[in-house]
């Protein structure tokens, strides 16, 4: 077999850059190095180009023109551009703001500032499935919401949020709905006219393209305002200054375009893998649950809890391939993943989760090798798993006194 | 997070894995943590009558540092005397495995778990001298004779 070690299938957390990304990169490092805001000679002028493709290949993705499109340095920023920028322009319409608990830290904690700032924010609850009820957003909504942020699809357990349903509620109420769409663009469809969204933030390097560079898309008509969270230039139309990271954004354009016109295989393909993956390990490994909607969900994530397996105990068994935990000790807090707790997936069982990021480089060679890989050591981590010897023995595991934390 | 080399060595190579009888008179279980914390350790040794642990098995649910604490911790305590095991610090473990912060619950565990089962040991002996000296005594003696021991 000329299976490579590591094996990488953590795309959610990153994608290597497609090699035809770096390609369109590289001349824009040497030869075409200008500054795209220099007016007054060529080596600007083609800088400028660049970007302005760069920003159409964006848009296009999301259905956006080119204009509605400010750079930023990832989705970090944008989230916090969206949600700073709209809650400190808007502030005097009101001051309440709602997101949902599964939300990336991202925009979490950026609410939590703002909060300490004096707004109200609602951390909307999900369903079972992992998915935001658009039910539940319009019954949040009152007079004083300026602001619905509300991801596309989850970090975690890939699920698809009804976005389309969520833009319509709303814009009942006229408020700006910012959409972190960083995990789903590039990976289902989305539209931002489609969805009725104001705000979405986008990141280059979880779409093949390079680390650092993000977008933000703010609608044009109507035209929505924010405050810009970083003075200078005045580059972006205001919204962002610095100096353009040109090579990157060049990357994201060309990272965006394949996106946009291999998604539709692309997705196939990832399905077909996932399915070969989860069915692989459901027929060969009793008591796996799956976290999150099965139905509404992206293409290449599985997150799977393992019972009387811990998560971490598990990675170290899985070290030749790179996949991640909602384990609490793959973190410094001790607490396991609040998207699962939010999901409703227990503790013990939050413990044992084990989520697969498959992407374009993964091949079915690959998914073969984990799945042997998978079900040999959750056999031998069960055999010396206090928690299975008690299981097989009848013991109902929550019947005992454990310890508190 | 890196491993160090010794808990790795552990991890894939577990010493001392398995179960005793929980009834024998002459084992002592430990069963310590909680699955809603991501640790869960049982250790069982095997004490003769001279006090003396011949014997130890462990079964952990957790992460490689909690399964190189206690496949360590069962090499360590055979051959010791009751006492000498009750002498084992956390602090050692974490030397030996060279154990991050973050990390050092794991050796609390195993620690405690060395305790839990010495403490259910004395506890069956201590049921088994009253039994002797009265047959007919309560269970209720034995129960709260355990309680004394653990705490
Ligand atoms: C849903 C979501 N939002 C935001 C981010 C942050 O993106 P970036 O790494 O570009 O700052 C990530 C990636 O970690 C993400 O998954």
């Amino acid at each position: 077999m000329t299976l490579k070690l590591p094996i990488y299938m953590d795309n959610h957390a990153t994608t290597p850059v497609d090699p035809r990304v770096v390609e369109a990169m590289l001349p824009y490092f040497t030869e075409i190095f200008g500054n795209a805001a220099s007016r007054s000679h060529s080596f600007g002028w083609t800088a400028e180009k660049a970007v302005e493709l760069a920003r159409d290949q964006v848009g296009a993705l999301i259905g956006a023109s080119g204009k509605e499109i400010v750079w930023t340095s990832g989705a970090t920023e944008s989230d916090n551009l969206a949600i700073k920028g709209a809650a400190e322009f808007h502030k005097d319409r009101g001051n309440h703001i709602i997101t949902a608990q599964t939300e990336h830290k991202a925009v979490l904690d950026t609410c939590k500032r703002l909060e300490k700032e004096g707004f109200d924010v609602t951390y909307l609850p999900v369903e079972h499935d992992g998915r935001v009820n658009p039910a539940t957003v319009r019954a949040a909504m009152t007079d004083k919401t300026i602001l619905v942020s509300i991801m596309l699809a989850n970090n975690e357990i890939g699920t698809v949020n009804p976005i389309e349903e969520i833009g319509a509620v709303v814009k009942e109420r006229g408020a700006i709905f910012h959409v972190d769409a960083v995990q789903g663009v590039g990976k289902i469809p989305f539209d931002v006219n489609a969805a009725r969204v104001d705000l979405a933030s986008l990141s280059a390097h979880k779409m093949y393209g390079p680390k650092g560079i993000g977008a933000l898309y703010v609608r044009r008509k109507p035209r929505v305002r924010i405050t810009a969270q970083i003075d200078g230039g005045g580059h972006e139309r205001g919204m962002r200054s610095g100096t353009l990271n040109v090579p990157s954004i060049v990357g994201f354009g060309k990272a965006a375009e394949l996106s946009r016109t291999e998604m539709a295989s692309e997705a196939k393909r990832l399905f077909a893998l996932r399915e070969r993956l989860r069915e692989g390990i459901q027929s060969r490994v009793t008591d796996t649950y799956i976290n999150g909607s099965m139905e509404h969900r992206l293409p290449g994530n599985l997150n799977i809890s393992f019972a009387y397996v811990e998560g971490e105990g598990m990675l170290m068994g899985l070290k030749d391939v790179a996949v991640s935990s909602g384990s609490a000790c793959t973190s410094a807090s001790l607490e396991p993943s609040y998207v699962l707790r939010a999901v409703g997936v227990e503790e013990e069982m939050a413990h044992t989760s084990i989520r697969f990021g498959l992407g374009r480089f993964n091949t079915e060679e690959e998914v073969d090798y984990v799945i042997d890989l998978v079900v040999g050591k959750v056999n031998k981590l069960r055999e010396i798993s206090p928690l299975y010897e008690m299981a097989q023995q009848g013991i109902d595991l929550k019947s005992i006194q454990w310890a508190a934390h | 997070m890196a491993y160090s080399d010794k808990v790795i060595e552990h991890y894939e190579n577990p010493r001392n894995v398995g179960s005793f009888d929980k009834d024998d008179p002459n084992v002592g279980t430990g069963l310590v943590g909680a699955p809603a914390c991501g640790d869960v350790m049982k250790l069982q040794l095997k004490i003769n009558d001279q006090g003396i642990i011949e014997d130890a098995k462990f079964k952990t649910f957790g992460c490689g540092s909690a399964i190189a604490s206690s496949s360590l911790a069962t090499e360590w305590v055979k051959g010791m005397s009751i006492d000498q095991a009750m002498g084992i610090k956390n602090t050692q473990i974490v030397e030996e495995l060279n154990l991050p912060p973050v990390k050092i619950h794991c050796s609390v565990l195993a620690e405690d778990a060395i305790k839990g089962a010495i403490a259910d040991y004395k506890a069956k002996r201590q049921n088994a001298a009253a039994q002797v000296a009265a047959p007919s005594a309560p269970q209720k003696a034995a129960g709260g004779a355990t309680q004394k021991a653990t705490t």
